[in-house]
């Protein structure tokens, strides 16, 4: 029997959580000298208080449901899939292979390309760890933690010694096509008569991103893979005995995971940047499983805490350029959460559950 | 390649591997108790920032060590409670705790100097200074032993030669003392230590304690020895190629020490060589980059031999009613 009825487990825990973390994000602010409540009012006004903010909140949020959306899938299963970072650059690579070599006609029929090719290299670079660990039994989380720092050894190298233009001392690649230039949200936007920043860089990626999320709940909830992933999650030992083999559901969930952060590629590599540079992924892949934490492996709570990073992250450039607090802040709460969500997920629900428990008997 | 280089390079294996030592040994005292550590990264660089700050505002480079090690310990303390008291995923508290160090070091340092997350340099007394074994400069001279006393051995920080004497204590304390059979065994079966009235909670802290004050050392060399004060996000991944090293060398002291020399030799040849020309075959410096990691990977593949983690590692122990 649950101690506690649903909505406390999904709702009242993460946003306590979430309080506990902003109140010390809170004392860190004071902490360096600066007024916390001027501090989020820059942060709402900069990152919600204009179509030029939401744009960057929106662009963001793509990143990390996509990285949030893989990290959740993998943690259905009981794997923690720390390589998120490494699949989205391996992302990034097949996105820029895919756009800088083939010409396309229109970017539609680029960007269908693009994913499929993002996701393939996200996936393929899971595969290694996920068999590791489905046949020699190796740890996913530190395989995938090497291969993070593997996949930024080969970016680096093909970046500087293979894909650089010549004469160019950027480590980067050429500017992609202008044929596959994806639609921002502006230019979706205007002929439905709503005027959108035409700065911002969220473009259509975002609308794949929330497929993602219908996909991966259907896939989860309402498939007979869903079912065996979930299942292989909560009891290996029951899932072998119901006939399903655990080498095949490791595989099949780690590879979707990888290429659902591959595929993060086409917003910040295709949409935005239209080049692959160093560094492309910016420490997204890690705030996906904070995402995830938050979200409680839920598509829906993953976009929800998708788009509050998002907002964070968008909010955090705004104080770095107003006040003297730098960017980093952002990492502090991004810690702060996953702290708070994740590892000391006890400390906030033992109390409560006594509470309940009181409340049962009273 | 001539034998001064080869010293040369050799010597600065010794600089480059004594972090990942430090580290790899701290990672060896938590897990061989059934705590995976995962933060060792955030742990050298919260000490690495703090030592630093205090170095360059005391003067004194012992201050400093001490800070830093206070700082590594406050982090181990909270990876201790979140994973022991509160039974909490441990891999998940590291993660946290490397995010709180990347982001609390450079908020704090851009508050306290405003340099851009940086501490000024450290000269004078705010530095760890090599120190000179006795007979070095006398040795000088003499042929092949000259060069390798007085250039290899001789002049390192005092915390390179704690760090390789730490070595044999460690495997001293390991597998001859009381404290390291129960260390053991706490890491293989919590329930059987617990049955011989010891207390796992208190020794699985007392391993996340020992491994933050040696996270603290290491950190505090990376800033006040191996380089003159601390920039953003100084350690760079060593954290995690200490990780490496440790299931490279099977949670074993000893071979800890290979491991962290091998390693520590594949960064002194990329530092040195860019890129390496094997008659026709340029090795490119990214796959020096690259491959402790990958030997890791190889290892932990189970091609060389098994790499087989305590039992108990990662899991929380609840005691049975």
């Amino acid at each position: 029997m649950d101690v506690m009825p649903k909505w406390a487990d999904v709702v009242l825990i993460p946003l306590i959580s979430l309080f506990l973390a902003a109140v010390l994000s809170a004392l860190v602010i004071l902490g360096i000298g600066e007024d916390p409540i001027a501090a989020l009012k820059l942060m709402v006004d900069g990152a919600l208080g204009s179509t030029y903010g939401w744009g960057y909140t929106l662009y963001y949020a793509t990143n990390f449901i996509f990285t949030g959306l893989a990290v959740s899938v993998a943690f259905h299963a009981r794997l923690f899939n720390i390589g998120g970072e490494g699949q989205a650059m391996l992302g990034g690579l097949g996105v820029a292979i895919a756009c800088l070599y083939i010409p396309w006609p229109h970017w539609s029929i680029a960007l269908v390309a693009a994913a499929i090719s993002a996701a393939a290299f996200g996936a393929a670079w899971s595969a290694i760890p996920a068999y590791l660990q489905a046949k020699r039994g190796s740890h996913i989380v530190i395989t995938t933690i090497m291969f993070n720092y593997i996949a930024a050894a080969v970016l680096n190298y093909m970046l500087v010694n293979v894909m650089r233009p010549e004469g160019s001392m950027d480590p980067a690649t050429a500017r992609f096509p202008e044929a596959v230039h994806l639609p921002t949200l502006h230019e979706i936007l205007a002929p439905l008569g709503i005027e959108f920043s035409r700065a911002a860089p969220a473009n259509i990626s975002f609308i794949v991103a929330l497929l993602a999320c219908v996909l991966v709940w259907l896939l989860i909830w309402r498939t007979k893979l869903g079912y065996e992933i979930r299942a292989y999650g909560h009891s290996e030992k029951g899932a072998v005995y119901a006939g399903i083999a655990p080498v095949r559901i490791i595989m099949i969930t780690m590879l979707i995971s990888g290429g659902l952060a591959g595929l993060m590629a086409i917003n910040n590599v295709m949409g935005e940047a239209e080049r692959l540079v160093l560094n492309s992924t910016e420490g997204a892949g890690f705030i996906g499983i904070a995402v995830a934490l938050m979200g409680r492996s839920h598509p829906f709570g993953v976009l929800l805490a998708a788009i509050l990073f998002g907002f964070l992250y968008q909010g955090g450039a705004e104080l770095a350029l107003w006040t003297s607090i730098p960017r980093e802040l952002i990492v502090v709460i991004q810690a702060l959460v996953i702290l708070f969500t994740g590892a000391l997920d006890n400390m906030v629900r033992m109390p409560l559950e006594r509470i309940f428990l009181k409340l049962r008997k009273g | 390649m001539d034998f001064l280089t080869i010293i040369q390079i050799l010597d600065s294996t010794v600089r480059l591997a004594t972090p990942l030592l430090l580290a790899c040994l701290a990672g060896l005292y938590s897990e061989r108790a059934g705590v995976f550590d995962i933060g060792l990264e955030g742990k050298m660089l919260a000490s690495a920032f703090f030592s630093a700050a205090v170095a360059y505002v005391s003067g004194s480079v012992w201050l400093g060590l001490l800070a830093g090690t206070a700082a590594s310990l406050v982090l181990s303390l909270i990876h201790g409670v979140a994973s022991i008291t509160f039974r909490g995923n441990q891999l998940i508290s590291g993660v946290a705790i490397n995010f709180l160090a990347a982001g609390m070091t450079v908020l704090i340092a851009q508050s306290w100097f405003s340099q851009g997350g940086r501490t000024p340099s450290l000269f004078g007394g705010a530095r760890f200074e090599g120190i000179n074994l006795p007979f070095a400069n006398e040795l000088e001279p003499v042929p092949v032993i000259g060069p390798i006393y007085s250039e290899l051995l001789s002049g390192h920080s005092v915390l390179v030669y704690l760090a390789f004497a730490f070595v044999p204590f460690t495997a001293w304390v390991l597998y001859r003392t009381r404290f390291g059979l129960r260390l053991r065994a706490v890491g293989e079966n919590p329930a059987a230590v617990d049955t011989a009235g010891v207390s796992v909670v208190g020794l699985r802290f007392a391993a996340v304690m020992i491994c933050g004050v040696l996270c603290g050392i290491a950190g505090a060399y990376l800033a006040t020895a191996l380089q003159a004060g601390f920039v953003k996000d100084m350690t760079a991944g060593r954290g995690f190629i200490a990780l490496a090293a440790l299931i490279f060398a099977k949670w074993r002291p000893w071979h800890a020490l290979g491991a962290c020399l091998l390693f520590g030799f594949l960064q002194a040849i990329a530092l040195r060589f860019q890129n390496i020309d094997l008659g026709g075959v340029v090795i490119p410096v990214q796959v020096m980059d690259a491959l402790p990691f990958v030997l890791t990977v190889v290892i932990l593949a189970g091609f060389v031999g098994k790499a087989i983690p305590p039992k108990a590692g990662g899991e929380p122990y609840v005691k049975e009613r």
